[in-house]
C-alpha cells in the first residue's frame, strides 16, 4: 500500500518572487493490486507525483509510506530494492548499449533472448529486429518509448508507474499495450500507477484520479469518475485525447 | 579469459602473458606473422609467406613488408615492459602491398613495480599501397603498484595510396600515467580513413592527442571520432586538425564526459583549401547525463554502479 500524506514539492520562482507550489498538500492511498489511472491537464503534476514516489525529486512538505514504512528519505535505489519502478515519460537514451543489455540491467541478471523477446513482444517490437541494436538516437522515439515499458516488464514490481505509456506510439501498437495492461491489471497483488489522457486505457482502471494544480481534483472508482469526464468534456464515443481539450 | 600456454618457450611469465591478453587478445601462439618486444628486446618474431618482419639495422624497431594481394591475414606485434627504468623509442615501418588486405594488432603494456619510470615511444609508419586495406588496433595499458611512472608517446603517420582504406581503433582506458599522442594521416584520392580513439584517464593522469589529416586526393574522406571519460585529477588535451585540400570529406566528432575534478580541452581545426572540400567538427564535453544515471538507479543500481556501466557503455 502506498500513502501519500499532506505531500507538497515547491520551488522558487526564477524571479525569486516567492515559491511556486507543484504539488500541494496531496493526500492519497493507493492499495495492493489496484490499477490506478491519472489523468488531469498539462502541468498539473502528474510527472512530478510519480517522480516523488520513486524518489527522483524530494518533497518538501509531507511523508510517504510505503507498506506503512516511511521511505519519503530513501534514496531511488532503495525505492527501486523495494520493488517501485517508474517509466518515464521521456526515457533517456543510452549510448553503447544494446536494448538486451538495458532490459538485462533493469532485470538485474542476464536475460536469456527469448525472455527478452517475450517483453518486447509484449510492447510491440518485433525483438530480433531489435535485441542487439544499441538505444541511441538510431531509435524513432516511439520506439524508445516502447523499450522504456519493457525495461519495468522484465522487472518484477511490486509498484509500477507508467508516465504516459501511450505518447508516440502507433495504432497498432498501442492495442498490443493495451492488451499487455489489461494483463497487469488483472494481477491482485501488484499495484500500477498510469499516468494517461486514453480512454482505452482510463477504461482499464479499478479507479481514476483527475489532477490539476497540483491537487486530486477527483479521486474515485471508473464508474464514477469516467461519467463525469464524459460530461465535462463531451462525447468519448472517438478515441478521444482529453489532451489537447483540457485547459 | 584463460590463458593458454603459448607454443613456444619465450620465458613469458604469468604478467607478460596478462599483459599480452590484454593488449593484443593473445592467449596463445597467435595465427599468422608476430613479433613480440619485451624490455627492449625482439623476444621472438616469426613471418608467413606474405608477411616478412626484419628487424631494423640501424635503429630499434621492425619493418613489417606485406606482399601485394595478401587477403585476411593478422599480424601480431606486441610490446611489453616489466621492468622498472626501460625506456625506449621503436621504430616500425609498414609496407602494405597493393591491394593487401590485413589487420594489424599492436598494443603496448607496461608493469612497473619499481620506482623507475618506464617509457615506450613508438613511431609507427604505414606505407598502405593502391586499394589496400588496412585495420589496426592499439591498445596501451598499465599496471603495477610501483610509483615510478608509466609513460607512452606514441606517433603514427599514416601514407595513404589511391583507394586505400584504413580503420584505426586506439585505446587508452587503465594505467598509463602520461601519453602525447601524435597521428598524421596523408591521403591520396580515394583513399578513406576511420579513426577511433577511446580514452580514460584517472588519478594525476594525463593525455594530450595532436592529429593532422591532410585530404589531398580528390574524393577522399576522413571520419575522426574521440571518445573519451577524465576522472580525479587528470588533464586531456586535444587538437584533432582536418584540412580538406581537395574535393573531399572530413567529420571529427569529440565527445567527453567530465567526472570529478578533471579538465579537459577541445581545441579543433579545420581548414578547407578547396571549394570542395566539406569539413565538419563536432565537439562536445559535459557531465554524466543526468537521467541516464536516475534510469539506472530506477533499475536498483547505485550511483557509481550506474555511472560505472554508462562510461562502459560510451568507450565501447
Ligand atoms: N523543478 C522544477 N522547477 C520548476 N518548475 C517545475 C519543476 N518541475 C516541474 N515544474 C512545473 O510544474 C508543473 C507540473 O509539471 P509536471 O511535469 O508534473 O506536469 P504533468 O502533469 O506531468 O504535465 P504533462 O501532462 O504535460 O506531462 C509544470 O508547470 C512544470 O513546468
Ligand atoms: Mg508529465
Amino acid at each position: 500500500m502506498l500513502e501519500l500524506k499532506n505531500l507538497s514539492f515547491k520551488v522558487d520562482n526564477e524571479d525569486g518572487s516567492g515559491a511556486l507550489h507543484i504539488i500541494e498538500g496531496l493526500d492519497l492511498t493507493i492499495d495492493d493490486g489496484k490499477f490506478v489511472v491519472i489523468t488531469g491537464p498539462n502541468g498539473g503534476g502528474k510527472s512530478t507525483l510519480a517522480k516523488l514516489i520513486m524518489g527522483i525529486e524530494q518533497p518538501t512538505g509531507g511523508q510517504i509510506l510505503y507498506n506503512g514504512r516511511d521511505i519519503t528519505n530513501m534514496s531511488i535505489t532503495e525505492r527501486a530494492n523495494l520493488g517501485i519502478g517508474y517509466a518515464f515519460q521521456q526515457p533517456p537514451r543510452f549510448k553503447g548499449l544494446t536494448v538486451r543489455s538495458l532490459l538485462s540491467l533493469a532485470a538485474g541478471k542476464d536475460l536469456p533472448e527469448d525472455e527478452c523477446c517475450t517483453y518486447l513482444t509484449k510492447v510491440g517490437l518485433c525483438s530480433m529486429d531489435y535485441l542487439n541494436r544499441e538505444v541511441d538516437n538510431s531509435l524513432s522515439g516511439g520506439e524508445v518509448k516502447r523499450i522504456e515499458i519493457a525495461t519495468l516488464m522484465a522487472r518484477n514490481l511490486n509498484l509500477a508507474i507508467y508516465d504516459e505509456p501511450e505518447a508516440g506510439i502507433d495504432l497498432w501498437s498501442f492495442t498490443m499495450l493495451v492488451d499487455t495492461f489489461k494483463t497487469l491489471a488483472k494481477n491482485e497483488t501488484n499495484s500500477v500507477i498510469i499516468i494517461s489522457h486514453q480512454e482505452r486505457i482510463m477504461q482499464l482502471a479499478d479507479e481514476i484520479i483527475v489532477l490539476a494544480n497540483g491537487k486530486v481534483q477527483t479521486q474515485g472508482p471508473k464508474d464514477e469518475v469516467f461519467p463525469k469526464l464524459l460530461s465535462e468534456f463531451g462525447s468519448f464515443s472517438r478515441e478521444c485525447n482529453l489532451r489537447g481539450e483540457a485547459k | 579469459m584463460d590463458i593458454k600456454d603459448f607454443k613456444f618457450d619465450l620465458s613469458l611469465t604469468p604478467t607478460d602473458k596478462m599483459m599480452l591478453a590484454e593488449i593484443a587478445d593473445m592467449v596463445d601462439t597467435p595465427d599468422g606473422a608476430f613479433n613480440i618486444r619485451k624490455n627492449g628486446e625482439g623476444v621472438v618474431r616469426t613471418s608467413t609467406e606474405n608477411i616478412e618482419i626484419r628487424q631494423k639495422l640501424d635503429k630499434p624497431g621492425i619493418d613489417i613488408i606485406i606482399k601485394p594481394f595478401t587477403v585476411a591475414e593478422k599480424v601480431h606485434i606486441p610490446v611489453i615492459i616489466t621492468e622498472s627504468g626501460v625506456q625506449e623509442t621503436v621504430y616500425n615501418d609498414f609496407f602494405i602491398g597493393e591491394g593487401a588486405n590485413v589487420e594489424i594488432v599492436a598494443g603496448c603494456g607496461i608493469h612497473n613495480c619499481g620506482d623507475g619510470e618506464s617509457k615506450h615511444d613508438g613511431i609507427h609508419t604505414f606505407h598502405i599501397g593502391k586499394n589496400a586495406s588496412v585495420k589496426y588496433v592499439e591498445k596501451h595499458y598499465g599496471a603495477g603498484d610501483g610509483n615510478g611512472k608509466r609513460i607512452m608517446n606514441p606517433t603514427t603517420v599514416v601514407e595513404m595510396d589511391e583507394g586505400s582504406y584504413c580503420e584505426m581503433d586506439m585505446v587508452q582506458i587503465k594505467g598509463v600515467d602520461s601519453t602525447y599522442r601524435k597521428t598524421e594521416a596523408n591521403l591520396a584520392k580515394d583513399a578513406k580513413i576511420y579513426v577511433l580513439e577511446r580514452l580514460m584517464t584517472h588519478g594525476k593522469q594525463e593525455a594530450k592527442t595532436d592529429m593532422v589529416v591532410n585530404l589531398n586526393g580528390e574524393g577522399s574522406s576522413a571520419q575522426i571520432i574521440s571518445r573519451t571519460v577524465g576522472k580525479d585529477d587528470s588533464v586531456q588535451v586535444f587538437y584533432p586538425n582536418a584540412v580538406g585540400n581537395n574535393a573531399c570529406h572530413a567529420h571529427v566528432q569529440c565527445d567527453s564526459i567530465i567526472m570529478d575534478n578533471a579538465k579537459i580541452s577541445s581545441i579543433p581545426a579545420i581548414s578547407a583549401n578547396h571549394p570542395d572540400a566539406q569539413v565538419i567538427h563536432e565537439a562536445a564535453i559535459g557531465k554524466i547525463n543526468s537521467d541516464q544515471l536516475v534510469k539506472l538507479e530506477t533499475f536498483g543500481m547505485t550511483e557509481e554502479e550506474a555511472e560505472e556501466i554508462i562510461i562502459q557503455g560510451f568507450l565501447k
